[in-house]
């Protein structure tokens, strides 16, 4: 990976949580190709790769398979199933068998780490990229400030198939993400983690920033961290005094441009987004904003 | 013990698929293909198999998860057509690359557009390179004795490679045929359970499907090819054991009349049926003509073919596909490659037809052959493709 890449970070606090025989599934991406370059590999479980949007439907057959050999007395222990997919593999090309995956209740659990774009192959938009980023396919030009659209509810999507556990997590708040992967493990179905990755590369910051971004991300209200149980929210770190949006975007040089003149008023409509997501996710979770 | 039952090919297809003990199956439906999975929904309804069915939400997803289970070490079956197979195109290779046992019968239909849901063979074709092996059946009896002989072929550690089991739409797919079909136990003592070398395991733990660059992706290619020589012994070998128990031997191609043909057909499927038909309705009538049917596509049974056709004057290939600017169908290419290098070769006509479920009449097939036998008399080929039963 590159050098303070957040994703291995994301990978083994995930892995400190497992509670016994675990196969780990992986999507087409950074974290793959890193790790497993023939005839090498990193992983220490038995792991699979198949293609970059079916995860979860290779999650959905391993799982199946295993209830048939265990129903044969083939099988005679759980075994857990961890399947990783980045924002590409889970907001755009891989949602359908994610969904499809989620709807038919197969016993797994999902974590995206989300880098916001498409980052191994030089830094494209995705369904995940917050406005205003500048990628290679969303660029900031003299016109067109970065990406016009917004990012993607990932969270309310996986939410509304009424899966049992659904949650955000940064790895600057380790304990709380950790506690999380193992209260999804121990969920009888699907489970959803959606992390937060800050990306050296697309995101244009120092190498020994990653988590000091993403607890940035966490203080300014930007990526809120909270859990959907059986349907109910539940805010899990409070951000009583928030810092402004801008000392996340400062420091990224995918957001440089937002400081020039040209495009002012940009940094108050991000503002203006943050909040209202922010009081959305704090109706849902009957909290006071 | 043996008996006869009344099943579509479809069914028949489900029914070997339960007979043989599938661990999972994972299929989304489409038709011609569709009783497969209805047929076996039922099983699964009624506590027939221990199966898990995965009713998946595509195609992709279908071979995403038969790849995935079958990394397991368990047994896996799945079913496809047309759309379908299209869709899991890019998988199809990564189950060959991945060395997964996957069954799956492709019930074959036109492509789109214009959307059609007849047979013809163009969804196969499309994928013939994918690294599977692909055995063609002539009807519902075939399709069911394949299915269980697509597994032992697959799974043999020697093998280790996903089969594909092709019927014709609805001709064979939805057609009624009396089928003999064997007991459970005669079934499970031919194929018993499946035992994987490489699996997911914890206790055992392994990487599989990781990065290859440059410095190793040729040589597991490579592999996959070596091991592709393996396939028509082990395709044989088990036709034949299969033979020994049912009566029904199987090779790689099957002929009709060659023996003293001075003329001969050659077809994939069901079409091989009413070639015999005609074949032995002209032979009677004096005219020197045989048919030859290809059961094992890929591999190709080159050296079969070669023998096949030797001592034949004309030869005509029929392809039920339509390949859009290819100098002739892949059948017929395929062969025409594989005699090239022979000094004594039949004049070669390919016959494209049937397309879209377009049908092929034993009237169709006398023509054939009597163009066959002309070109044998003029001793040259006037039009190297044929379009037969089109409105040109």
């Amino acid at each position: 990976m590159c050098s303070g890449c957040a994703a291995p970070i994301i990978v083994r606090q995930a892995l400190k949580s497992i509670r016994g025989p675990t196969v780990v599934v992986n999507a087409t991406g950074c974290l793959e190709v890193a790790t497993t370059i023939y005839p090498y590999t990193s992983w220490r479980v038995p792991w699979i790769h198949v293609a970059f949007e079916n995860a979860a439907a290779v999650a959905s057959g391993i799982e199946a398979a295993f209830k048939a050999l265990t129903k044969r007395g083939c099988l005679k222990e759980k075994i857990d199933i961890i399947a990783f997919g980045g924002d590409g593999g889970t907001f755009d090309i891989g949602i359908q068998a994610l969904s499809g995956a989620l709807e038919r209740g197969h016993d797994f659990v999902y974590i995206c780490y989300d880098n916001e774009a498409y980052m191994n192959t030089g830094i494209q938009r995705s369904g995940s990229t917050p406005h205003g980023a500048a990628t290679t396919t969303s660029p900031a030009g003299t016109v067109i400030p970065g990406k016009p659209e917004w990012k993607k509810d990932i969270v309310g999507i996986a939410a509304a198939h009424g899966i049992e556990f659904v949650a955000t997590a940064s790895p600057a708040y380790w304990s709380d993400y950790i506690a999380k992967v193992r209260r999804a493990i121990e969920v009888d179905g699907p489970a959803f983690i959606h992390v937060i990755q800050p990306c050296i590369l697309g995101w244009r910051f120092n190498s020994n920033e990653a988590i000091k971004i993403a607890r940035l991300a966490v203080q300014t209200r930007f990526f809120p961290i909270y859990h959907v149980e059986k349907g109910q929210y539940k805010l899990d770190i409070k951000i009583p005094k928030p810092l402004p949006v801008e000392e996340y975007l400062k420091p990224q040089g995918r957001f440089r441009h937002l400081f020039t003149p040209e495009f002012k008023g940009e940094i108050e409509k991000i503002q203006a987004w943050v909040d209202a997501n922010w009081a959305r996710i704090c109706q849902l979770a009957g909290e006071k904003i | 013990m043996a008996k006869v039952i009344g099943l579509t090919g479809d069914h028949a297809i489900a029914y070997a698929a339960k007979q043989c003990d599938v661990d999972v199956v994972a299929a989304y439906p489409i038709t011609p293909q569709t009783i497969i999975v209805e047929r076996f929904s039922d099983y699964v309804a009624n506590g027939e198999v221990k199966t898990e069915y995965v009713c998946v939400e595509s195609e992709h997803s279908a071979m995403s998860a038969c790849v995935g289970a079958s990394t397991t070490g368990a047994r896996v079956f799945t079913a496809t057509s047309s759309q379908g197979l299209a869709l899991m195109h890019e998988i199809l290779y990564i189950a060959s690359s991945l060395r997964c046992p996957i069954v799956m019968a492709v019930v074959n239909r036109a492509l789109s557009a214009p959307i059609n849901i007849h047979c013809d063979h163009s969804d196969m074709m499309g994928s013939r390179d994918c690294g599977w092996i692909q055995l063609y059946s002539e009807n519902a009896q075939e399709a069911y004795d394949l299915t269980i002989q697509a597994f032992k072929i697959a799974e043999d550690p020697e093998i280790l490679l996903p089969v594909t089991v092709n019927l014709d739409g609805f001709i064979i797919s939805h057609c009624m045929e009396g089928v003999n079909v064997i007991s459970d136990e005669e079934v499970r003592k031919f194929l018993p359970p499946r035992k994987a070398v490489y699996k997911l395991d914890p206790a055992n733990p392994i990487t599989i499907g990781a990065l290859c660059f440059t410095d190793y992706y040729f040589e597991i290619k490579f592999q996959q090819e070596d091991v592709m020589k393996k396939v028509p012994a082990k395709v044989k070998e088990v036709g034949e054991e299969f033979g020994k128990i049912t009566g029904r031997s199987y090779g790689l191609i099957e002929t009709f009349g060659l023996e003293d043909a001075e003329v001969a057909v050659m077809c994939l499927g069901s079409t091989a049926g009413t070639a015999r038909v005609v074949a032995d309705k002209l032979r009677k009538s004096g005219k020197p003509v045989g048919v030859i049917k290809v059961r094992l596509y890929r591999p190709f049974p080159t050296q079969e073919i070669v023998e096949a056709v030797k001592g034949l004057k004309a030869l005509t290939v029929l392809d039920r596909v339509a390949t859009s600017g290819a100098p002739s169908g892949p059948l017929c290419s395929d062969v025409k490659t594989a005699l090239y290098a022979e000094t004594e070769k039949p004049l070669i006509t390919n016959v494209i037809y049937g397309l879209g479920g377009r049908d092929i009449s034993p009237e169709n097939l006398e023509d054939i052959f009597n163009d066959a036998l002309r070109t044998a008399d003029v001793g040259r080929v006037d039009r190297p493709i044929k379009y037969v039963g089109v409105r040109e």
